[in-house]
């Protein structure tokens, strides 16, 4: 009876339809009208779900440029994997990217913004692209993928200076983009991003300071994140230009760890 | 789409839990549009917002589309970056087009039809469109996710909404009051209401604070304004 089709399970009307006798289910809601149990997956979309890892990235804009952080570990669920996943880029002499999230899409657009990048040398009229209109870019590349139902599990930084002003803006991986003078994606959001803040709000700061303010979150965040690891990079854009250092291995203390009874 | 159970029996692992693509996300943000004989006020705050961390504290939800037009868009900010470019690009069109700035009444009549192009996969946003019409008059249009377009003399919408919107019916409505007269609504009567309506929003709804972004559309032009919320 293959001919017929499953009857119990119809095929939709049209793509992402109701099915035959069954009410509109619209895409993401939970409450889907099929058969419980039923489950359905489109192998058609490669990253339905993140595989390898990455934690945090941290920026920071301070009078006259921006820092960006974050550590070298790529977790395979809860196993930290692989130890050496540098995720800050040097774009240009302008734009600095950093990434979290899934580590195979970000590689993925890594090696497409690298070949964009070479495409605009070639034309040799010196002219480069600009913080905001990678941040842009970024924008609509990943809002196009939400939008096929197969996105890159991805959160983007992107620090850099135009026009003789610091730029520090950030894109998830439903096209969700804003600009702030603080971020901080994953747990960083709510470990480091009131310390950032709070160091904000007392006023401008400069490039040692806005450094040092990144180190002690990134201390913060691998005491307290369970996903984040001692080694990590240091990221910062001035009109001067883009410099990532090597990785550099946290300093950690767990003296007192003796003294901590959980209950 | 193939399905799991039937063709590949073993790999649906009762218990394996899977993190499920979810294209919408509630970055929440309310508006507040009033409409007088010769001016619209209309304001948004300016906290971003997912869950319960905030984004940022100064994103800016109104959108100046012409010198007699602004948008004010709350929801799913995804939706609203990608909306909002496609608005001004057809905008843009027709400036070229017709060699004249779009009516508020046609962009209007265009961003519903805009949000219904996309009726089975919407733009999760309440948008509220405010500015004046062919006669010089304020207006305010509001909308739904899926294109259905009501005009009004005054609209709260996005996550403080229903909560402002009693408040809007019976202080410039005059609903549910005894012996009150019709009366015009002044331009500092309209913003002093504006401002109230959002402290009280700032007290009940956490996804409403920070700031309100106000924008003044009279003939003249478009004046700014900015109010100071509470940022806890």
């Amino acid at each position: 009876m293959s001919f017929m089709g499953d009857l119990m399970n119809p095929a939709p009307l049209w793509h992402n339809g109701p099915s035959p006798g069954a009410f509109y289910s619209f895409p993401g809601n939970a409450t889907s009208l099929r058969p419980t149990g039923h489950t359905v997956q489109d192998f058609r979309a490669h990253s339905a779900t993140p595989i390898t890892t990455t934690t945090t990235v941290i920026g920071l804009r301070f009078d006259k440029g921006c820092v960006l952080a974050a550590d070298t570990l790529g977790s395979y669920g809860s196993l930290a994997r692989f130890r050496d996943c540098n995720r800050l880029q040097k774009v240009n002499d302008l734009t600095l990217l950093g990434a979290g999230g899934d580590y195979a899409d970000y590689q993925y657009l890594r090696d497409i913004i690298e070949q964009k990048i070479i495409d605009e040398q070639c034309i040799g009229d010196g002219l480069q692209l600009k913080p905001k209109s990678l941040h842009c870019w970024l924008t609509r590349v990943l809002y196009n993928k939400r939008s096929k139902m197969d996105p890159l599990w991805n959160n983007y930084v992107v620090a850099g200076v135009q026009d003789g002003e610091p730029f520090l803006g950030s894109v998830d991986k439903l096209g969700t983009a804003y600009e702030d003078a603080t971020i901080a994606t994953g747990l960083g959001a709510y470990m480091a991003t009131p310390l950032l803040r709070d160091a904000t709000e007392k006023g401008p700061l400069d490039e040692e300071s806005a450094k040092a303010l990144v180190r002690k979150c990134m201390e913060v965040l691998f005491y307290r994140d369970a996903r984040s690891f001692p080694r990590y990079q240091l990221g910062v854009v001035t009109s001067a230009g883009v410099t990532v250092e090597e990785p550099v291995e946290l300093k950690h203390d767990w003296s007192l760890a003796h003294m901590i009874h959980m209950k | 789409m193939l399905s799991l159970n039937e063709n590949f029996p073993e790999y649906a692992v009762p218990g394996a839990k899977q993190v499920r693509f979810e294209p919408y996300a509630d970055n929440g943000g309310s508006v507040v549009a009033i409409a007088g004989d010769d001016y619209a006020v209309i304001g948004a705050d300016t906290r971003l917002s997912t869950g319960f961390s905030i984004y940022t504290r100064e994103q800016k939800k109104l959108f100046k589309l012409s010198d007699l037009t602004v948008l004010g868009a709350t929801g799913c900010w995804c939706d609203t970056l990608t909306l909002t470019r496609l608005l001004q690009a057809r905008m843009r069109m027709y400036e070229h087009e017709h060699n004249k700035a779009m009516s508020t009444p046609a962009v209007a009549q265009m961003l519903s039809t805009m949000l219904y192009y996309k009726r089975f996969f919407p733009y999760y946003i309440s948008n509220v469109l405010a500015g004046l019409d062919a006669e010089g008059k304020g207006c305010v249009y509001s909308y739904d996710p899926i294109g259905h377009c009501e005009r009004s003399n005054y609209r709260a919408g996005g996550s403080a909404g229903a909560q402002l919107q009693p408040l809007l019916d019976n202080q410039i409505g005059l609903k549910n009051m005894q012996n009150v007269q019709e009366a015009p609504l002044p331009r500092e009567k309209a913003l002093a209401l504006l401002k109230d309506v959002f402290i009280s929003a700032a007290e009940r709804d956490i996804y409403t604070g920070d700031c309100i972004y106000i924008l003044i559309i009279t003939a003249s032009g478009i004046q700014e304004e900015k109010f100071q919320l509470r940022k806890d």
